[in-house]
């Protein structure tokens, strides 16, 4: 009995000091609410250069659901720990920023934390956020501060306890926050130190590009070795690429810059969002952060280097080749997909050469079955590439034979495991993420048409 | 030899099994409403339904269809006794060249059968995929919510009509 009460004791001490050990290192002041500043308070300049920044970070995608108000949020997330919903960014005094100082802002940027003091979860990707500067997060507080206030109340996360906790998060923050601005590499070009710092920050490619661990935070040792994303698969985008023709440069500026390369085929999916975003950034920032990435792709060795010369020239002058994989999907890709993908007509509004598809020789066919499923869609108004999906005329089997055709044929890859799961999935998939995603997930052709009315 | 099964009917097709559908409908059954438009998928004018679903049938090949039902515009609605959909278009004068929309009204067909009140934003965006040069738009759009009112008053097909006193 008293020995009971004795170890009732400890723990009731243990979970004490547990609490104010949690309290101490989880516990963040509430910053003073302010009256929303008027719009006008903000220099035109610096509002033009948060819009550029913001462009650059992507906010948009992840913070207005399709159909819905720009930057009003609660667009679902979905991760391994739950949904996670995005909050309303507009300068709405009660369901947005509009009370929020700068200095808020920037504490937020900097290390998760809302005005309240209440933690944010990683989703937000401050884990990037923190390494931009004062003067940026200035100007993308000027930018927010004068959109158009929209009254969305933030809808609630669906997580389970204990991570619906947001001290939880302060942990995490522990564990995997590394706070600190950028420091320049002497040894780089201005051009790269620029690209690095944009990179590594504000456009935060490692969060998609960087495969997680088991507690959601980015793998430090395998940065840019190819992540996932709702459900597709960001590409591998160091030394381990798997594109055909090994990216460079100038081919990295290009695609950033059109959201498409003859050598590499059409932005889809979320990246297509993020190329539609870059097209309004100045070109100087989107050349440094191909100077960056080329960099971490790092130059082909003189294999890679042969090979991709290697499919370039059977592209261009295509020889004969001995039939491979199976008849069904061959008949299915000579019939559904190879008027486009094969007949030369140039991107981006023929498709692409599937043998310079990174989607094809890629390590699963999540991409592949998703756009052959739901097709690509036109962005309103404008010129720009389109692809039928073949949801409605296929078959589950169908896409499947279809893939592993593909495979086969275009890629010198060991065939996929899982195929038939695969299509499953993203038959499943697909018709959620259509009618949760932002806009057209797809990459303007002609970047003079954007502006247009 | 394949049978493909079209508005109810069975039809013996001898074909090579990459042959769209578009073709075996114009050139085997002699059906002519799904129209050759740019033969990539990209206009809609061949738009057929495939088991409840719209289907673009120049991209469409004929290996996909096995023990699937096809139904065409002709097997809507006749001259003489035209689907909701078809009176729908008619009377809102929707077509003015007339090409692309045997396959604007297969896939408003399609959608209604799904979703017998589409909004104006439903309708736009199932009708993206198809192109129509003349311009037409705006009938169009009244046209499917006539045929939604029209389909919903069950005794609304024409012939029920001609048989009313």
């Amino acid at each position: 009995m008293r020995k009971s009460r004795i170890i009732g004791s400890v723990i009731a001490a243990l979970l004490i000091a547990g609490g104010v050990a949690a309290f101490a290192i989880g516990w963040r002041p509430a910053i003073a609410a302010i009256d929303p500043p008027a719009p006008q308070s903000f220099d035109a300049a610096l509002v033009k250069r948060g819009r550029e920044l913001a462009a650059i970070g992507n906010c948009n995608d992840c913070h207005t659901v399709r159909g819905g108000k720009n930057f009003a949020g609660g667009l679902p997330v979905p991760t391994p720990f739950g949904t996670i919903f995005s909050s309303n960014i507009t300068p709405d005094a009660e369901t947005g920023i509009g009370r929020w100082p700068e200095a808020a802002f920037r504490r937020a940027m900097r290390s998760g934390v809302d005005r309240d003091g209440q933690h944010l979860y990683p989703t937000f990707p401050y884990d990037h956020f923190t390494n931009v500067t004062d003067e940026d997060d200035q100007a993308l507080y000027a930018y927010l501060m004068t959109r158009q206030p929209v009254h969305a109340p933030a809808r609630a996360n669906q997580l389970s306890f204990p991570l619906d906790q947001r001290f939880v998060v302060a942990g995490w923050k522990l564990l995997f926050l590394r706070r600190g601005t950028y420091q320049p590499d002497s040894a780089q070009s201005a051009e790269w130190n620029r690209g690095a710092y944009l990179v590594e920050g504000l456009a935060h490619c490692g969060s998609c590009h960087t495969p997680r661990n088991a507690l959601g935070a980015e793998r430090a040792t395998a940065q840019f070795a190819g992540g996932d994303v709702d459900n597709w698969h960001a590409y591998a985008i160091n030394a381990q690429s798997l594109a055909p023709v090994p990216w460079d440069a100038d081919a990295l500026f290009a695609y950033l810059r059109d959201g498409w390369h003859p050598d590499h085929g059409v932005a889809r999916g979320p990246m297509a969002e993020v190329v539609s975003n870059l097209s309004s950034v100045p070109p100087g920032d989107i050349r440094a952060i191909a100077t960056y990435m080329a960099g971490v792709f790092g130059a082909p060795t003189p294999d890679r280097k042969r090979q991709g010369e290697a499919v370039l020239a059977q592209v261009r002058s295509p020889s004969a080749q001995a039939p491979k994989g199976d008849a069904a999907g061959a008949a299915i890709y000579a019939a559904a997909c190879a008027t486009c993908h094969e007949t030369g007509r140039t991107l981006p509004y023929g498709g692409v050469n599937l043998a310079l598809s990174t989607a094809i020789a890629g390590p699963d066919p999540r991409n592949v079955a998703n756009i052959v499923m739901s097709g690509v869609r036109p962005v309103e108004g404008e010129r720009s590439p389109i692809m039928p999906g073949f949801a409605g005329s296929m078959n589950d089997g169908q896409v499947a034979a279809l893939l592993n055709y593909l495979r086969a044929r275009f890629s010198n890859q060991p065939a996929w495991t899982d195929v038939e799961k695969t299509v499953e999935d993203a038959r499943r998939t697909q018709i959620v993420f259509l009618q949760t995603s932002p806009g057209p997930h797809n990459a303007p052709a002609d970047p003079t048409q954007r502006d247009k009315p | 030899m394949m049978t493909l099964k079209v508005n109810g009917i069975d039809h013996q097709i001898d074909a090579d099994p990459d042959t769209p559908l578009l073709y075996v409908l114009r050139d085997d059954i002699k059906l002519n409403a799904a129209k050759f438009g740019c033969g990539l998928g990209q206009c809609g004018s061949c738009t057929v339904i495939v088991d409840g679903r719209a289907v673009l049938s120049c991209v469409t090949p004929l290996l996909l269809l096995e023990g699937k039902q096809v139904t065409t515009l002709e097997g809507l609605g006749t001259l003489e006794a035209p689907a909701p959909i078809q009176r729908a278009f008619m009377e809102e004068q929707a077509a003015q060249c007339g090409y692309c929309i045997a396959g604007m009204m297969m896939r408003a067909q399609a959608l209604l059968q799904r979703n017998p009140k589409p909004t104006d934003e439903q309708i736009r965006s199932e009708l993206e995929p198809h192109l129509c040069r003349c311009g037409t738009h705006m009938r169009i759009l009244r046209a499917v919510h006539r045929a939604s009112r029209l389909m919903d008053t069950a005794d609304a097909s024409s012939a029920s009509q001609r048989s009313a006193p």
